[in-house]
């Protein structure tokens, strides 16, 4: 039980470390597709 | 006065309300059975329809299509073209056209696959996906009540073995768990809006959807991470051999009883096993495609390849000229079968390994097993383990394994 236990929480963890890391990282898909050849005429 | 006013007042938005009908649609106007239609006659190979295509022109090419045309018969017009014909040259991409927006998804304004997308995902996917996961679990009903718990026959002997090592037990877990967020979320994705709206309304359904969709989308790492973990640790363990043969031709002895002689995973688990890698692996690889829009192309390739083999010719050939959007819509529908199969097996899984077998959860609970069990199911890997037990030599060495634990 104990270990089921541990095993979801580090999944939960890992959940939030995923969320935190993505938004740290310097990196968007849609700031990426839309960053070359912006014309605004 | 004051009531004059009022009612001139309440006059002055009631009579234009009054006076639009909420259907009212120009004449000419495509409907969405329009378009459905058309993309099925092109489907069956009808180029005909193409010719309100091909006769996108000025004014007089859309009068002639009767498209476009206003409640008084005009139409909306920009210099000398209809809007009906650069929608129409939007569609098909036949405009030279240039956006402010870059990106592969953005020059793609309209795209009517999408409907048929739509269409299969609030159809065929629903009812097949949602039916197959009733009947696994009315067929699992059934056997239970044909054939009953499956007891351990023989008398027990109190003592345990290790089945299952904490680690082991850990990243089963992980995967366990990981998969059951996902599989509740998955669905709520599906079905939250027909299932959770009509009965709890919108303003429950939206928070929910809210939790659904970050649960869905950031849990998904550690099932990648437990899949992982559970294909190095057991795959030498789950390669068939011919002892898998036999356990087949007999059913595993669920049928006709007895015991069928099986190493440390069984013919049934192994395919269990490999089920969940390879639909796993499928899963992860759609699900990152979807989690990163338009970065993981994967069907265009994919379809190329079962062309080349033949395969694709079984289904009309597959198209390999795939827009940004068509390709997500794939993957969301693999994504979406692919789990529904996973699912279903799931639900055999956790019954076997619950209420279906006396003992079996024991190797994943507590990671020892009762000695009779392991004979009973696993006879080749309860006599290599006893054997390894038994052996004086290994005794003095102190193996976690060598000192018989009574059974909790």
């Amino acid at each position: 039980m104990k270990t089921m236990l541990s095993a979801f929480a580090v999944a939960i963890l890992i959940a939030f470390a995923a969320q935190y890391t993505f938004d740290a990282l310097p990196f968007s898909s849609a700031e990426r597709q839309s960053a070359e050849n912006v014309r605004l005429d | 006065m004051i009531r004059a006013l009022l009612l001139l007042f309440t006059l002055a938005f009631a009579v234009p309300a009054a006076a639009q009908d909420s259907d009212f649609v120009p004449a000419g106007t495509q409907t969405v059975e329009d378009i459905m239609a058309r993309q099925r006659a092109l489907a069956d190979g009808d180029e005909s329809v193409r010719a309100v295509r091909d006769r996108q022109g000025g004014p007089d090419e859309a009068v002639a299509d009767g498209i476009g045309l206003t409640a008084d018969g005009t139409m909306g017009q920009t210099n000398d073209w209809s809007d009906p014909g650069i929608w129409r040259g939007v569609r098909y991409d036949d405009l030279d056209m240039r956006s402010q927006i870059r990106g592969p998804a953005a020059t793609t304004l309209i795209q009517t696959g999408g409907m048929e997308w739509l269409e299969r995902r609030a159809g065929p996917l629903r009812v097949w996906g949602g039916g197959l996961l009733f009947f696994t679990l009315v067929a699992l009903g059934i056997f239970f009540l044909l054939r009953g718990r499956i007891r351990i026959d023989g008398p027990r002997t109190g003592r345990t073995l290790v089945r299952f090592r904490v680690y082991e037990r850990f990243a089963h877990w992980l995967l366990a768990g990981s998969f059951l967020a996902l599989a509740v979320t998955g669905l709520l994705v599906l079905f939250g809006r027909i299932a959770i709206i009509p009965i709890f309304g919108h303003e429950v359904w939206g928070p929910v959807a809210i939790v659904t969709k970050w649960v869905h989308n950031n849990i998904s790492w550690a099932f990648m991470l437990a899949l992982v973990m559970v294909f190095v640790l057991w795959v030498l363990q789950n390669i068939p051999d011919r002892s898998d043969w036999q356990w087949l031709k007999r059913a595993g002895g669920i049928f006709g009883g007895g015991h069928v002689p099986a190493k440390k995973f069984n013919a049934g688990q192994k395919a269990i096993f490999w089920a969940v890698i390879i639909l796993g692996a499928s899963l992860s690889v759609s699900g990152l495609s979807l989690l990163f829009p338009f970065e993981m192309p994967l069907f265009a390739s994919t379809f190329t390849h079962l062309n080349d083999w033949g395969i694709g010719g079984l289904f009309g050939g597959l198209p390999t000229d795939l827009a940004p959007q068509e390709e997500m819509q794939l993957s969301q529908l693999w994504h979406g079968i692919v789990a529904f199969v996973m699912i279903a097996i799931i639900f055999a899984h956790i019954y076997l390994g619950s209420i279906g077998m006396e003992g079996a959860y024991d190797a994943m609970g507590k990671g020892r097993v009762e000695e009779q069990w392991a004979r009973e199911h696993h006879s080749i890997w309860a006599d290599k383990v006893m054997a390894e037990r038994d052996d004086p030599r290994r005794k003095q060495t102190g193996s976690p394994d060598a000192n018989p634990t009574p059974a909790e």
